[in-house]
């Protein structure tokens, strides 16, 4: 299957910092992902072949990580964290503002692929806390409005 | 990998294994290493620098239990049920992951591990359903045992447990994820032990499970090793599952009737309508040479007994239509019919075939009973090996042959040609697992990248049909690596190989059927030369080496003496002064008219051997078998015959390693191929007694005991017995044929005792005779694979359903 | 104002004449929104933030890679004694001596060794190595390339979580950057001594942070942690030794380098060298990353530096160094937070994510979602942490909704305790530690759950907020 070139310039400039192939293994499925929006059977057959990997093991190590799906999810990824620090200062409202305006739950995705909603543990957000990632930018000392303008500002984005 | 030679890639470290170098255990490392000395329980234990402290334990009869970990699999830590305290450490230390150090003082009950033990199996039961009434482990499940050792009465748990539902991943592979425990035993066994991968850790935390290969399915061996080695009911049988409870099956350890290798298979056994059924086969108690270790034939295929065309009375052939008929009108029959053509037309003009799956005193009472009775030489069978070239190769050389045991221990491997993984899997499983465990350098010479070429040292593709040049070669032809040396292998690189070979000590030589006759004979040339170097020729059935070594040849008696004279049966036997037809002969005299009567016994040239089925159509043929085969529909009267499964005697594999082969049951309306012959004898008016030696044995009390009083009776008996002393009391007892045997076929003087007892007794061709020059293409390899088996194959359902078996796919790649 | 002392770098042979001093910095410029500062504070892993240091060029100015250079011309034993001598320990939790590690290294090795740096910050309240990786890249590198002068290594890995990718972007230019000058690649500074620095991505694990399963996680494997021994020193990486620490245990290596051991390790208190960066969150008015003196007083940290609890409520609780903590009590708080001093008061100083709880906060409800938190990392490898993360969870969903039965805070207690010290790796202990803290701790907040009354703590109407 074909992958961008960029995708091909980061697993080129990858393979070769390590002494055994499958080490690129996880950076690959997950520069895959982002380029596919999930790990499809197609995506984990290649890069099985080129890591010499079995199917098996590569799935074996995908649903290992949290961050890998080989489930499509739309296209915004809205990660929030509801972990302790988060949890004490509203992270649960956060959450179910979001579940409430977009109208699905944890690992939903909209009718219209544009969001998929998901409860993550700790992001490394705590200072800053309730915090949410969308694919990967984080956004930081959330109130439920400001939660709104940045889905808005998604939603924007996506029907430019 | 590429084809060619690699040569010299020694093993270090450098197996495909999955398992990081922290959990890797070699155990050749143990092997000359100091003893330590340490105290546990207050016992002192001594064991060598390395013991894994568990292990060190059982050795003075402490029982540290444990899930996850399992002997020569590698060590996992997981299931946390091997605490134990040792001294200076501040936490509970795992006893399966620790070594054994000197002055190391370890207890391993007291309160704080029994409270540990006590709590790992209610977190446990936590999650897993307790549905033990209804689950095929229940009675014999670890889980089970460990709650009544270690663990505790109430319940804590209130929640509702987590549920999967049951999955199927093959016709005989089911996986139900509750009742899993993680131990990863399946992981590893199908990995390291089996080296097929199939089998892989998904999801993580509490929803971790077992997965396939192929997502929903697996692609893999079907070997069932996972389901056997499953400490509980996750994985259970297809074949099995449901069918009965474990302690309804009478248990009985015999020799698993398929390839050649010889795997003790312990089959469950149940009362049915026909008789008995065999419900399971497996091997847990890990009795014989293959341990825990059975391919799907031995754990599964045993099916073909109960299969709804079985024959189960006799068929006469009236009206040109086969009839059933009475077994007396039968014997009557065939009796009067061979005698007949024997008085008129001569023994020559009767042909019998025999079997590759029949007992050795079968084959042997056949075989005598051809010379003896039906005064003929036109014996033979289905030939996939030449033993004749090998045992005159070996004729007179002490232990030159090794047994299927000796595979795993030995330290260097020469295989050519012949692809066990597929044709003799316990062989392949001996091999990878000498190489994983105690680094044993295979070197193989193969036409095809056969799976084994993983655990190669040195992996040479040769094109197909030079293996005999091969034999030249290392024999000293060096004129044969012309036809050898190719691109990825030159001269050079063969002579490099054949030096490495002449440096070591106590190789195992073993070769596949691409190698006979003369080139038997240089191979063995090259082996003599060698330090300690022993042979194992690979033949394809249950009694393929039996068949041979039991005379089953129209120049050869038992033992490889020729018809011709010199022997001690020439002295006891009446034989034909010459040599006999062979098949093809027969085949010849049929379609001729000079063959009259023809008797096969459990065996089917006509569809396994490509012969006219009109060859014999002026022939009488009495045909022996469990099935109407291609062979026995032209027959003109037709035995029903009991299988390997259904009798007991002695069988000998491809090594020649005897085993005993115990009866598990019966299916009514057939009779074992040696009660036929010997009823066919009596209908020619033949004295049995001089077929069969039975009415010996003594009475006597040997001065053993002093009568029959508490117990003194049984004890004699089985001293009796012991001795192979106890009376044959009538002519269809095999034991009374065995005790010929021994007497008189070079080599099969073992053990009596060590047979009983289950053992495996390796025989020797030291003392053979002569044997004969045979045609090589006299030799027709089965081809079968793992999901074949002759004729019989045929009739397992099992064999049939896996659908790896409708398709050739190669082997994934190994990865690092 | 600021008075670092900016060197000119002179990137020729030897070390150059170098004018070192730490400051205090009263009046930082912030450029970033989200970094904060307080008087108290000693700068020393943070004293580039907001600097713009994540440029080589800025970087340098910084004194960036001067360490490195004085350490080419240190023996590696000098190096390793240096960062023994200066109190450092892990910042990663575990709190070992760094210098110890380093010295379990074999001198001789047929394997390639290996420095790995553990940037895959995931333990809940911890958000310091982002900082870093954000504002200083390049003293992460520069601490990788020490230590693996230090042991010999001829390669180092910098793990990042997944989740910080714009972090792995970062770290991949400093990277790409320090090896167009030839900082790293072959002959490095012209001492003829090869040192390459990869980067590496995780894909989202809190488990991959223990340093066995980081290893088989960077090995391109489930992240399911190694038997133990042979420990990382010994076997790691692909079977070579292997070092491994902390992104904030390695940037303050150069630090230590150049200001000296004894100058670091008076910074702290004995045994505890160094200053530590402060994750203040949760119910706290001032929250931020605030780099303090080991040793530093918490009741000073959350009243002074912190603000003290907002909106009139009153502390409950406080978890000091990341979930995994076992919380101390409003009364508990007068603690110097070093790492002995934290563990004699009966928790660890850990990763240094102190979460503040206020009186508004549901115990119970907080341990649900630390349980939560672990339920769902587990790796599942051992039946203790498997089966016992979720078996409490459950428990404490039903618990928490109103279903709680007496019995059930002393099973929850029986099972933590159960789990404790018996679990393949620590994760087990992390999920057990902070449970059997909060059943001790607030037994009488479990026990006003009992008996089918809603949460106390619930505002009226509001959703069961934690998912199954």
């Amino acid at each position: 299957m074909k992958f961008s070139d960029e995708f091909e310039a980061r697993f080129a400039e990858m393979v070769p910092h390590y002494p055994t192939k499958r080490s690129a293994l996880v950076p690959t499925l997950l520069y895959a992902q982002d380029e596919v929006g999930f790990l499809s059977d197609e995506v984990i057959a290649e890069i099985a072949s080129r890591l010499d990997l079995t199917e098996l093991e590569v799935r074996n190590v995908i649903s290992y990580y949290s961050m890998l799906t080989t489930k499509p999810r739309g296209k915004f990824n809205v990660q929030v964290c509801t972990n302790i620090s988060c949890m004490v200062r509203g992270g649960e409202d956060i959450l179910h503002h979001c579940a409430k305006k977009l109208g699905i739950g944890h690992k939903q995705t909209t009718p219209d692929g544009l969001f998929t909603l998901e409860e993550v543990e700790c992001i490394g957000a705590c200072s800053w806390a309730p915090a949410a990632q969308v694919n990967y930018d984080f956004h930081e000392n959330l109130t439920t409005e400001k939660m709104d303008r940045i889905l808005d500002e998604y939603k924007k984005k996506a029907t430019q | 990998m590429p084809a060619g030679l690699r040569l010299l890639r020694e093993c270090e470290g450098e197996t495909p294994s999955r398992q990081p170098a922290g959990r890797r255990r070699d155990k050749s490392r143990l092997l000359n290493m100091a003893d330590v000395t340490l105290t546990v329980d207050g016992k002192k234990v001594t064991a060598p620098a390395g013991t894994l402290l568990i292990e060190a334990c059982k050795t003075v009869g402490i029982e540290v239990p444990s899930f996850c970990y399992y002997p020569n699999l590698s060590l996992q830590g997981a299931c946390r049920m091997c605490l134990v305290k040792v001294e200076k450490m501040p936490k509970l230390q795992t006893a399966c992951t620790t070594v054994v150090g000197e002055g190391m003082v370890v207890i391993t009950d007291s309160d704080e591990i029994k409270q540990a033990r006590k709590s790992m199996l209610e977190m446990l039961l936590g999650n897993h359903p307790l549905d033990c009434p209804v689950c095929d482990a229940g009675g014999e499940c670890e889980l089970q045992d460990m709650t009544f050792s270690y663990g505790a009465a109430e319940s804590k748990f209130m929640e509702a447990k987590n549920h999967k539902e049951e999955q199927q991943w093959s016709p005989v592979v089911f996986f139900d994820r509750p009742r899993c425990i993680l131990c990863y035993r399946c992981v590893r066994v199908c990995g390291e032990g089996m080296d097929v991968w199939a089998l892989g850790v998904q999801n993580r935390g509490v929803s971790s499970l077992i997965a396939p290969n192929k997502e929903d399915h697996l692609e893999c061996e079907e070997c069932g090793m996972c389901i056997d080695i499953c400490p509980v009911g996750a994985l259970t049988s297809g074949a099995y599952r449901y069918k009965t409870r474990p302690w309804e099956m009478k248990h009985v350890g015999t020799v698993c009737t398929h390839c050649g290798d010889g795997c003790k298979t312990t089959l469950g056994v149940r009362r049915s309508d026909t008789g008995m059924e065999i419900v399971r086969g497996d091997n847990r108690d890990k009795s014989g040479t293959n341990g825990d270790f059975l391919c799907i034939k031995g754990r599964y295929a045993f099916d073909f007994a109960n299969h709804e065309e079985r024959l189960t009375q006799p068929l006469i052939r009236k009206n040109g239509k086969l009839t059933p008929a009475t077994w007396e009108e039968t014997f009557a029959l065939v009796g009067k019919k061979f005698a007949e053509v024997r008085d008129k037309d001569g023994g020559s003009a009767i042909g019998v075939i025999g079997s590759t799956r029949t007992t050795n005193e079968e084959a042997y009472l056949l075989s005598k009973f051809a010379r003896v009775v039906l005064k003929t030489n036109n014996v033979d069978h289905h030939r996939t090996a030449d033993f004749p070239a090998l045992s005159a190769a070996l004729r007179g050389k002490p232990d030159a042959t090794a047994s299927m045991a000796d595979v795993y221990n030995a330290p260097a491997i020469l295989l050519i040609g012949n692809d066990p993984t597929e044709q003799h899997p316990l062989l392949a499983w001996q091999i990878r697992n000498n190489v994983r465990l105690h680094r044993a350098r295979l070197y193989l010479l193969n036409s095809q990248p056969i799976k084994l070429r993983r655990q190669a040292t040195s992996f040479t593709q040769i094109p197909a049909g030079t293996e005999g040049k091969v034999a030249s070669f290392l024999s000293g032809d060096d004129a044969a690596a012309n036809a050898l040396a190719s691109p990825s292998t030159n001269r050079d690189a063969w002579t490099a190989l054949r030096d490495k070979l002449h440096e070591e000590k106590n190789l195992i030589i073993i070769f596949g059927a691409e190698i006979r006759g003369n080139d038997i004979a240089s191979l063995i040339a090259f082996g003599s030369a060698l330090e300690g170097a022993k042979f194992i020729c690979l033949a394809d059935y249950a009694n393929s080496r039996g068949a041979a070594d039991m005379g089953l040849y129209p120049d050869l008696l038992p033992g490889y003496h020729p018809t011709a004279g010199g022997s001690d049966f020439h002295q006891e036997w009446a034989i034909p002064p010459t040599a006999g037809l062979d098949l093809p002969g027969m085949v010849e005299a049929g379609k001729s008219g000079k063959l009259k009567a023809l008797y096969v016994v459990g065996s089917n040239p006509i569809g396994r051997l490509n012969i006219d089925p009109f060859a014999c159509s002026k022939s009488f043929v009495v045909v022996q078998d469990m099935f109407l085969t291609e062979t026995a529909v032209i027959a003109d009267v037709v035995l029903p015959a009991a299988n390997a499964y259904e009798k007991s005697g002695t069988m000998t594999n491809t090594c020649g390693d005897v085993q005993l082969v115990k009866k598990a049951g019966e299916i009514s309306g057939t009779k074992a191929d040696f009660e036929m012959i010997v009823r066919i004898a009596d209908a020619m008016g033949f004295d049995v007694r001089k077929l069969v030696p039975f009415g010996g044995g003594t009475h006597a009390d040997m001065g053993q005991s002093r009568g029959a009083q508490s117990g003194e009776a049984d004890r004699h008996a089985v001293w009796l017995e012991m001795q192979g002393l106890e009376p044959k009391l009538t002519p269809l007892d095999p034991m009374a044929i065995l005790d010929e045997i021994q007497r008189l076929v070079p080599g099969y003087d073992v053990s009596r005792v060590n047979l009983l007892a289950g053992n495996i007794e390796h025989t020797s061709l030291t003392k053979s005779g002569p044997g004969a020059a045979q045609k090589p293409e006299s030799i027709s390899p089965a081809h079968d694979g793992l999901f074949t088996s002759g004729t019989l194959g045929r009739y397992s359902r099992t064999l049939k359903s896996v659908m790896e078996s409708h398709e050739v796919k190669p082997a994934e790649v190994a990865a690092d | 104002m600021c008075n670092l002392v900016i060197g000119k770098l002179k990137i020729k042979t030897g070390v150059p004449v170098f004018n070192y001093s730490i400051t205090k910095l009263a009046n930082f410029p912030i450029p970033m929104a989200d970094l904060v500062s307080h008087p108290d504070e000693v700068r020393v892993v943070s004293r580039r933030f907001g600097q713009g240091a994540a440029n080589l060029d800025r970087y340098l100015e910084l004194d960036g890679y001067k360490a490195v250079q004085k350490a080419l011309a240190m023996e590696p034993d000098s190096i390793i004694n240096e960062v023994k001598n200066s109190g450092l320990r892990g910042r990663g939790g575990a709190g070992f001596s760094t210098g110890m590690k380093w010295s379990f290294v074999p001198k001789q090795s047929a394997k390639p060794k290996y420095v790995l740096c553990n940037g895959d910050e995931s333990e809940p309240g911890t958000c310091k190595d982002r900082l870093i990786f954000e504002h200083d890249p390049h003293s992460v590198i520069e601490g990788v390339m020490i230590g693996a002068l230090a042991v010999g290594a001829k390669s180092g890995y910098i793990y990042i979580r997944g989740e910080y990718r714009y972090l792995l972007e970062i770290m991949q230019k400093a990277i790409r950057d320090a090896y167009a000058k030839g900082f790293i690649g072959k002959n490095i500074f012209g001492s003829g001594r090869d040192l390459d620095i990869y980067w590496h991505g995780g894909a989202g694990a809190y488990e991959v942070g223990e340093e066995s399963a980081l290893m088989e996680s960077l090995e391109g494997k489930r992240g399911i942690p190694r038997i133990r021994p042979p420990f990382p020193a010994v076997v790691g990486l692909w079977g070579g030794p292997t070092v491994i620490n902390n992104a904030e245990t390695l940037a303050n290596v150069p630090h230590i380098i150049l200001g000296g051991a004894d100058w670091f390790a008076k910074l702290g208190t004995p045994k505890n060298g160094g200053t530590r960066l402060f994750c203040l969150s949760g119910n706290i008015a001032k929250p931020g990353v605030y780099e303090l003196p080991m040793g530093y007083n918490l009741k000073r940290m959350l009243y002074e530096v912190g603000g003290g609890i907002p909106n009139g409520r009153k502390l409950k609780a406080v978890v000091p160094g990341g979930a995994s903590c076992p919380c101390l009590t409003a009364e508990e708080v007068d603690v110097a937070m070093d790492f002995d001093s934290v563990a004699k008061a009966g928790s660890m100083l850990g990763s240094g994510g102190v979460v503040v709880v206020d009186d508004a906060q549901c115990i119970v409800k907080f341990a649900l979602r630390t349980m939560k938190f672990y339920q769902h990392e587990s790796c599942g490898w051992c039946i203790p942490c498997r089966e016992g993360t979720d078996w409490i969870k459950k428990t404490l969903m039903r618990f928490h909704a109103g279903g709680g039965m007496k019995k059930d805070i002393d099973n929850i207690q029986y099972l933590a305790e159960n789990m404790l010290g018996r679990t393949f790796c620590p994760l087990g202990d992390a999920a057990a530690m902070p449970t059997i803290a909060f059943v001790k701790k607030f037994r009488k907040e479990f026990e006003e759950h009992l008996d089918g009354r809603p949460c106390p703590y619930e505002k009226a109407g509001a959703e069961e907020l934690v998912h199954a």
